[in-house]
């Protein structure tokens, strides 16, 4: 009888890679869901058309790696990289873009490094950076949500998409925009009065952050990651934003709930820091990159060019990952302290 | 006169600058000169030393000046890949695949005599660069294997042609788990059934 | 009440004990034929003491212990030496070694063999002999020769001695059963190893899943040997994770646990001492989980050692499945057999034959996504992923650095990682290439000293030749210069008169030329 021979061990978890993908594209609806209640179909008609693209592009990648691309698009993960990026991206933005930042994530932020597992930067992030950097203007363009004006239906969506010439939307500026932008105004009246603020954050993002926190929790419960990264993340951002509140002048930070409930903290947070591609290692190394990135963001945020930092710190500390790997090995069983050879 | 004349005065910075550490360097070479040639040392304790000669130097030591000199990384089949890139490492160069010139990465071998023909002419005693084989004119020779490097420089003075070279290692105390392969994976018909 | 601690890491796989009816005994009718190899141990195996054709007796000698670290092999019943060479065996390799066959005659006769009767009035070192001269190796599945171990009582003080009755990985039940049969047994053989290593406690450990073993094993124990449980955790078994889970402390890296004073052993492997000690009784029989779900009759079995893996696999009724596959050992730690005609031995615990529906075959490996499950589940806290990286790099320096050689290679980072890598054969490869390294770096070294002796001696053997030649020239010239006269006019000169004398006797009659 012919026996099969394989090593140790012969039992496995039931969990593969492709459920861990599928679980995060299952927890980023919460917050596609309100984006869509306050902003209409855009992002998702941008992640539907994101997605097939991002597909499209893996494919032809693998293919001219001379690899099986059946194989590698099973394990979901060019739709994930798709999702998060247009998730980021302002909806009803045209095809190019979207096309573009695809590429540029799919293409230059994973495969040209080996794909899955090899790369080390943030492919959604290495899209969104180059997007920002290269049309500026386009990737500032937020559509006003819902109380602002007028929410555009599926058709606007697709006019948009195809043809963005003949798209003619109701931008409006977000309130870390505004707030970057401020000159004289008091942050507490700025708050108050100002219709892009809501009543904690930004008008309408306030409750796409608390729906990404949402999704963030239940990964959290699923146990697909530790709390260490976005716990040291939002912690490290909560506290310089309370010691750089200076009671809401003009010039000083702005609240704990305002930087919490912004922009792309919950998002990042939860989806784009705790990438296990590009992050550090060990749950020491993971506190300190989270910690990290919570202040960066916060820098950039009171003291930068850009309204919205995550992008830019998320990109930053993954440069610095492989260092933090290397001073931040746990203490092994039987060894005094740590590094001891 | 040199706040007037900025060419000058950058001219004169330049050359007194220059003369500066011109002169600490040379005081630091003649002052921290290293005896010998380290780097060469070096090179020599990343080679296996058998002293085959296969890489068309003389020993591992003149081909470990010879690299420190500038010849390629790529000439020593017994180190194999393993010391080509630990070269590379050392050297801050890019690593090559073997020179299939100079021989091709075997297993580990050990010489062994056939003791019944052998006629006791020293040939092979001769030529062993590490003096492994044990014996004298006229008398038994025979290899201590533990002390032989498998360069194979005994096999060709042999008149009686009665040296092999064997597997150093075999049989089931030195058997070990392989890396796996990077295309494992069922074979269709197995997808198929299970 | 003793403390528990927890150990890092570990997982909860599915523990299927249920399956192989633990506190069910079974003895298997004698085979027909019995394998035992030279290797069942750690160490260097034994030499054979029999030729081909003699008879033997259960319980005789049958190959000697060749070092100290080193086990004897016992006939497990009496019958014929039918041949003694190489044959398949149960090695992950599947490769054959040296065993001796013996064909079985059915009487069962046995040597007489007689224990001593107050083990506390002998040394612990005539004790140690005795099991040594039985042939003792650790039955949980390792195979250290016992007697070495309990030679640690040399290295210092021993506090305590811990019977590992832990078991923590799926399906094996062998050490449950063996605890609900025969738990005074155990307790006997473990009081007389407390006795040989010194030790003042005695703690029995069982997993909390083994509710009947935990019970047997406290009403045979009484009042001075303490059983502890704690919560089931795979790998909570293993030597080093089970002190730090019974006491708080942890085994020094490099060290073993006679370093803290503590000495572990299995129940069966007390069981095995109380056999030598009190009976005289060799090593020749175990208890064998055999479990999986191509068996129609799984259970534990006590069987002779070398009974070959078919014979028990046709015991327990296995219908092998389209790929069929014969686990010696556990899930976790065990290696697939690659023939049925190997035999069991004194490391084998388990056979377990699983169909693919209960085990699916290994799928095929994806790339790593650096997830860090398999760091949040090393019970070592070790960097399993950074160990793969470096391993497929070969970079011996990093896998130093990280820790190679404290893996257990206990398999829960393989178990958890999503991308199925097989991390642990990677972990294994990398520890023989890492070995291979620092040996080849050591024959290099050696090699250098010699080619420079030889060098040196070779110079130094061309000095003294020139050395000499110089001292016959200065001793030539002194001599002509002492005669006066050219050496070379006085060599020709001698030449020729010798010629002239040849050329005289040349005339003389009977001369042919």
């Amino acid at each position: 009888m012919s026996l099969m021979t394989n090593s140790s061990p012969h039992a496995h978890r039931p969990l593969g890679v492709a459920d861990v993908m599928q679980r995060v594209l299952l927890a980023t609806l919460p917050g596609v869901l309100v984006l869509t209640w306050f902003f209409g179909p855009g992002t998702l008609v941008n992640i539907l058309f994101g997605g097939a693209l991002a597909l499209l592009f893996e494919a032809l990648a693998l293919k001219a790696r001379r690899r099986d691309p059946w194989q590698t698009l099973n394990d979901y993960s060019a739709l994930v990289t798709a999702t998060l990026l247009c998730i980021a991206l302002p909806p009803y933005s045209p095809w190019w873009l979207i096309a573009v930042g695809i590429a540029c994530a799919v293409l230059l932020g994973k495969q040209v490094f080996g794909g899955l597992g090899y790369n080390p930067f943030n492919p959604a992030m290495v899209g969104y950076v180059v997007l920002l950097i290269s049309f500026p203007v386009q990737m500032s363009s937020w559509q006003a949500p819902r109380g602002l004006a007028e929410v555009p239906g599926l058709l606007d969506a697709l006019e948009a998409l195809f043809l963005p010439a003949h798209y003619d939307g109701a931008t409006a500026a977000t309130a870390l925009d505004l707030w970057r932008q401020n000159k004289g105004m008091m942050f507490e009246d700025m708050a108050r009065t100002a219709p892009e603020f809501g009543r904690w954050g930004g008008r309408a993002w306030e409750w796409v952050n608390i729906a990404f926190l949402v999704g963030g929790l239940w990964l959290l419960k699923q146990r697909l990651f530790t709390w260490h990264a976005p716990g040291a993340m939002l912690l490290t951002l909560a506290v310089c934003a309370l010691l750089g509140f200076d009671g809401g002048s003009s010039t000083g930070g702005g609240s704990m709930t305002f930087h919490l409930l912004s922009g792309a903290t919950m998002f990042g947070a939860f989806f784009i820091v705790t990438d296990p591609v590009s992050s550090a290692v060990s749950t020491r190394g993971r506190l300190l990159f989270g910690a990290l990135i919570g202040l960066l963001v916060y820098l950039i945020r009171v003291f930068g060019n850009y309204p919205d930092a995550v992008a830019f710190a998320v990109l930053i500390l993954n440069f610095a990952a492989p260092l933090i790997d290397q001073y931040t090995q746990p203490r092994v069983y039987g060894s005094q302290k740590e590094d001891d050879a | 006169m040199l706040s007037n004349d900025p060419l000058l005065a950058a001219l004169l910075a330049l050359l007194s600058l220059g003369i500066i550490f011109g002169a600490l360097l040379g005081f630091a070479s003649v002052r921290f000169r290293a005896e010998g040639n380290p780097l060469a040392e070096q090179v020599n304790g990343i080679l296996p030393q058998t002293q085959c000669g296969q890489c068309g130097y003389p020993g591992c030591r003149p081909y470990a000046e010879a690299i420190v000199d500038g010849d390629a990384i790529n000439k020593c089949p017994p180190g194999g890949e393993d010391t080509i890139q630990a070269l590379a490492d050392l050297l801050d160069v890019e690593p090559l695949p073997l020179d299939a010139e100079h021989g091709v990465e075997k297993e580990k071998l050990v010489a062994y005599i056939r003791e019944a023909e052998c006629i006791g002419c020293t040939k092979c005693i001769q030529a062993c660069p590490v003096d492994a084989i044990l014996g004298a004119a006229k008398l038994m020779h025979t290899v201590i294997a533990d002390e032989c490097t498998g360069c194979d420089l005994c096999v060709e003075p042999c008149p009686v042609d009665c040296i092999d070279m064997i597997p150093r290692h075999s049989g089931i105390a030195h058997w070990h788990w392989q890396l796996p392969s990077k295309t494992t994976g069922i074979i269709a018909s197995d997808r198929a059934a299970a | 009440m003793r403390v528990i601690h927890d150990i890092p890491g570990g997982i909860h796989p599915p523990e299927r004990k249920a399956l192989s009816r633990p506190g069910q005994l079974r003895e298997l009718p004698l085979p027909n034929r019995l394998v035992l190899p030279m290797r069942q141990h750690i160490g260097a195996p034994a030499s054979p003491i029999v030729k081909e054709g003699d008879r033997v007796l259960g319980g005789q000698c049958i190959a000697e212990a060749t070092t100290s670290m080193s086990v004897a092999v016992h006939a497990p019943t009496s019958g014929t030496i039918v041949r003694i060479g190489a044959h398949p065996i149960a090695h992950a390799s599947g490769l054959d070694d040296l065993c001796i066959e013996l064909e079985t005659d059915g009487s069962d006769q046995w040597l007489s063999h007689s224990g001593v009767t107050d083990y506390r009035a002998q040394s612990p070192e005539t004790l140690m002999a005795h099991i040594q001269q039985a042939g003792t190796a650790g039955l949980g599945g390792a195979g250290f020769p016992t007697a070495v171990k309990l030679l640690a009582r040399e290295r210092g003080p021993i506090e305590t001695l811990i019977i590992n009755g832990t078991e923590c990985e799926p399906y094996i039940t062998a050490d449950d059963t063996l605890m609900q049969c025969e738990a005074s047994a155990i307790i006997e053989g473990a009081q007389i190893l407390a006795y040989i290593v010194g030790a003042a406690n005695i703690v029995i450990a069982v997993e909390d899943n083994k509710p009947d073993a935990l019970a047997a094993m406290t009403a045979a124990a009484g009042a001075d040997i303490e059983v502890a449980t704690f919560p089931t955790k795979y790998p909570s078994g293993g030597e080093k994770q089970l002190i730090t889970i019974l006491t708080g402390k942890e085994v020094p890296r490099g060290g073993i646990p006679a370093d803290i004073g503590i000495v572990c052993q299995n129940p069966g492997t007390a069981v095995a001492v109380r056999d030598a000690i009190v009976h005289g009784k060799p090593l020749t029989h175990r208890v064998i989980t055999l479990t999986g779900e191509a068996l129609t009759s799984p259970g534990n079995v006590r069987a002779p050692l070398g009974t070959p893996v078919e014979t028990l696999m046709e015991f327990a009724g296995f219908q092998p499945p389209m790929h069929p596959r014969v686990i010696h050992g556990g899930p976790m730690m065990g290696f697939a057999l690659a023939s049925l005609a190997a035999p069991v031995i004194k490391t084998t615990n388990c056979l377990l034959a699983p169909t693919p529906d209960e085990l699916p075959l290994p799928q095929p490996a994806q790339a790593c996504i650096r997830c860090g499950l398999c760091a949040e589940a090393c019970p070592a806290s070790l960097l399993p992923q950074q160990l793969y990286w470096y391993a497929q790099a070969k970079d011996q320096q990093q896998l130093e650095k990280h820790h190679l050689f404290d893996c257990i290679e206990c398999g829960a980072c393989a178990w958890v990682c999503p991308s199925n890598i097989p991390l642990v054969q990677y972990y294994r490869a990398s520890k023989a290439y890492v070995v291979d390294a620092r040996q080849e770096k050591q024959r290099s070294e050696n090699a250098m000293h010699r080619f420079e002796a030889r060098q040196s001696r070779v110079a130094h053997e061309a000095q003294e030749r020139e050395a000499k030649r110089a001292e016959r020239k200065a001793a030539a010239a002194a001599k002509a210069a002492a005669s006066g006269e050219d050496p070379v006019q006085a060599a020709i000169a001698r030449a020729a008169a010798r010629k002239a004398a040849q050329a005289e006797t040349a005339d003389e009659p009977g001369d042919p030329s």
